[in-house]
């Protein structure tokens, strides 16, 4: 077979069955392959290849399997660099495939070449440059045992052109399994435990890494058991449901205030499959400073590496949770809970001076009134991102598609399309003027395979956050951040062969919601809101939970 | 704040010093020496890394060393427990009367003189770093034309030995 063949053989051996791409020149060799292979791997064409690696993302995020992405050399390859960076910083698995000039051009500045694997070294796993055919099949197997085991994150894979259209042989191998980490030994469990069982204020705090591993059961078992609240990092949203009494909300800059007082007054921080971002913990120092912190990660890099822990567990959450269990004393924690439940009501107080009226917190009422169980939510980044990670209500795993480590707009249409043609699911897109227009062209791609994206736009006229920040610290100098545009998104969705309409009322937005639900294709709702509308709380760069500022001090 | 010198196994790849010289880049590490050569299999080569740092960077520079696939195994060296070696080349000025003075400190320091002519000389040192650092101080008088320096090699004492600790990753 030829190389192109290969690949795709060997994709199909790890049971990819859905790419997303974009061809050209150095490709042309995989595209044909993928003719012949229509009825084994579908590939979704996206509008460019930064919404195709989006794409691949967001089908990984909702999955849980790599998410796969084909382009061709120089631009093509360059337009992945976005998403590849955003995989790379929230441990998504994603193996990205581009072809390159034929190995005899190689580093001639050739036509559409570039050293894409020294381009994206740092924002990699590892990547792989195909040298010889007959080592293709084995670093395709390779890239997918790095980009799933231990902390999963992107790869990249370049294959020059004579490789893909050289012969050689192939044959079937099983796929590859994640390499297993050993759990830590009994005497670091017995230390751990020892912390824990001491505590009278435990808080359970989790990242995204409890998802990756999938111990959601075990993180609500530990809870229970020792009585402690749980709060958690952007990406660790969604391991428990909303509803769940011992869930507190998301930590960090624009953490809920419960989370964030539980945190500062705890005795013992539970961190589980997390790294310490800075967007969580703002001022290192002054972060948890009651509590003795034990630590539970896959990443012996993660230890240590932002904020120092008094006890850490290197192995897997989920593994490491169960061997951890037997040596927890059951607790009951009495008036530690009735501090969280003083917490609790003081942010419900502050929540209820928000003035009511169309504005972001009434919208996410209504997408949390109508979004039927069985949807998704994808954001794009600003103040519509952190409105929907603070209000909207999660019930499942894996249920809320959002780039927090890169924080890159332009994330939410070629993810939506993603964990839509994944999961076969409704989207709820959340998303802004700003983000949506770095993206909105993979509209066509959504119309094209009838994706069901209800699109919630949340249109300020202004880039957002940074509008807030330049409120709060730069006297209100709104340098370049008030969008004076005349786009008419409406006539854009249109354009582009979907629908869309502009809604002012919790009505006119209610059956604007339910009339997306009747349609499988993307549904633009522009919802027009004040500019000056900010994100609290909110605990400014660098600060701690002493500087939090919160709704009445508006 | 001090040097640390770490012996670093890494599969015998094209492009592989990149990544480990990649690695120091990005995460704001500064390389003070680097040699790299092959090992007793082939498979392999060992790159001896000296770098300033504190406690925390080390621990750092370890762990982010052993996340990159290419690395095999990663092993702090004993400054106290192992023979460190330097290699220098040194060409100096050379005059009939500094001649004979430069011929004695050469000898002092147990040094070589591997290139001779009317108007320089060069002398091959090898040796801790301090004593190379104490031979160049004494040729600055001379004039020194040029410098060259391998940076450090180093084995601990003992049995150990770094390929026995192979991480077998796992990998095709």
């Amino acid at each position: 077979m030829i190389g192109a063949q290969i690949l795709l053989e060997a994709l199909i051996e790890q049971g990819v069955d859905t790419v997303f791409g974009y061809p050209g020149g150095m490709v042309i060799d995989i595209y044909d392959q993928l003719y012949f292979y229509q009825n084994k791997i579908r590939h979704i064409l996206c509008a460019d290849e930064q919404g195709a690696v989006h794409a691949a993302d967001g089908y990984a995020r909702a999955t849980g399997k790599p998410g796969v992405v084909i382009a061709t050399s120089g631009p093509g390859a360059t337009n992945l660099v976005t998403g590849i960076a955003a995989a790379s910083l929230d441990s998504v698995p994603l193996v990205a495939i581009t072809g390159n000039v034929p190995s005899s051009l190689i580093g001639k500045d050739a036509f559409q070449e570039v050293d894409i694997t020294g381009i994206t070294m740092p924002i990699t796993k590892h990547n792989y440059f195909v040298n010889r055919v007959d080592k293709l099949a084995d670093i395709v197997r390779n890239a997918f045992i790095t980009a799933i085991s231990g902390r999963p994150g992107a790869v990249l894979i370049d294959i020059p052109r004579d490789i893909q259209i050289a012969d050689c042989d192939y044959s079937l191998a099983d796929p590859v399994k994640s390499v297993i980490q050993s759990v830590a030994d009994e005497s670091l469990l017995k230390n751990a435990a020892d912390i824990i069982n001491k505590s009278k204020k435990p808080c359970i705090f989790i990242g995204g890494g409890v998802i990756s591993s999938g111990a959601e059961a075990e993180v609500l078992s530990l809870a229970d058991k020792i009585d402690a609240p749980v709060t958690c990092s952007l990406m660790g949203l969604t391991a428990l449901s909303t509803d769940n009494p011992r869930f507190l909300g998301m930590l960090g800059m624009h953490g809920l205030y419960a989370a964030t007082m539980a945190v500062q007054d705890c005795d013992c921080l539970i961190a589980l499959g997390t790294r310490f971002s800075d967007r969580t913990t703002g001022n290192k120092t002054k972060f948890a400073p009651a509590a003795k912190k034990v630590q539970i990660e896959i990443d012996t890099a993660e230890i240590d590496k932002n904020v120092p822990v008094d006890c850490s567990l290197h192995g897997d959450v989920r593994e490491t949770l169960q061997a951890l269990n037997r040596f927890i004393r059951k607790h009951k924690h009495t008036s530690w809970i009735n501090e969280i439940n003083s917490f609790r009501s003081e942010q419900n107080r502050q929540q209820s001076l928000t003035a009511v009226y169309f504005g972001p917190k009434t919208i996410m009422d209504v997408v949390n009134q109508l979004r039927p169980e069985n949807s998704l939510v994808a954001t794009d980044v600003g103040q519509h991102q952190m409105w929907a990670a603070q209000w909207l209500k999660f019930t499942k795993p894996r249920s809320f598609i959002s780039n927090g480590g890169l924080g890159a707009m332009g994330f939410g249409m070629g993810s939506s399309i993603g964990a839509s043609v994944a999961t076969d699911k409704r989207v709820f897109l959340i998303t802004g003027d700003g983000s949506f227009g770095m993206n909105l062209t993979e509209l066509a791609t959504a119309v094209s395979y009838k994706l069901p994206i209800t699109i919630i736009l949340l249109d300020n006229r202004a880039l957002g956050m940074v509008r807030q920040w330049q409120a709060f610290s730069y006297n209100k100098r709104y340098s370049c951040t008030e969008l004076d545009r005349k786009t008419d998104f409406v006539s854009l969705a249109k354009a582009f062969g979907a629908d869309g309409v502009i809604c002012n009322d919790i009505n006119s937005l209610s059956t604007a919601i339910k009339r997306s639900l009747d349609v499988s294709e993307p549904y633009l709702i522009v919802c027009n809101i004040d500019p000056d509308e900010i994100v609290l709380p909110m605990v400014p760069s660098g600060g701690s939970a002493d500087d939090i500022i919160t709704e009445e001090m508006k | 704040m001090q040097l640390y010198v770490i012996a670093v196994l890494v599969n015998n790849q094209f492009g592989v010093l990149a990544r480990v010289a990649g690695m120091f880049r990005r995460r704001g590490f500064n390389i003070d020496t680097l040699t790299v050569g092959e090992t007793e299999d082939p498979n392999f080569s060992r790159m001896t890394i000296s770098f300033y740092g504190d406690e925390a960077s080390r621990k750092q520079v370890v762990s982010q060393l052993s996340k990159l696939s290419d690395v095999r195994a990663v092993h702090m060296v004993d400054r106290d427990n192992a023979v460190m070696r330097e290699l220098v080349l040194v060409k100096i000025r050379n005059t009939p009367d500094t001649q004979p003075e430069i011929m004695t400190v050469a000898e002092i320091f147990r040094a070589r003189v591997v290139d001779y002519g009317r108007e320089r000389m060069t002398i091959e040192i090898t040796g801790e770093t301090s004593k190379i650092n104490a031979f160049i101080e004494n040729m600055k008088k001379y004039g020194i034309i040029e410098i060259c320096r391998t940076g450090i090699v180093a084995l601990e004492r003992g049995s150990i030995n770094l390929l026995s600790d192979l991480d077998n990753s796992g990998q095709y």
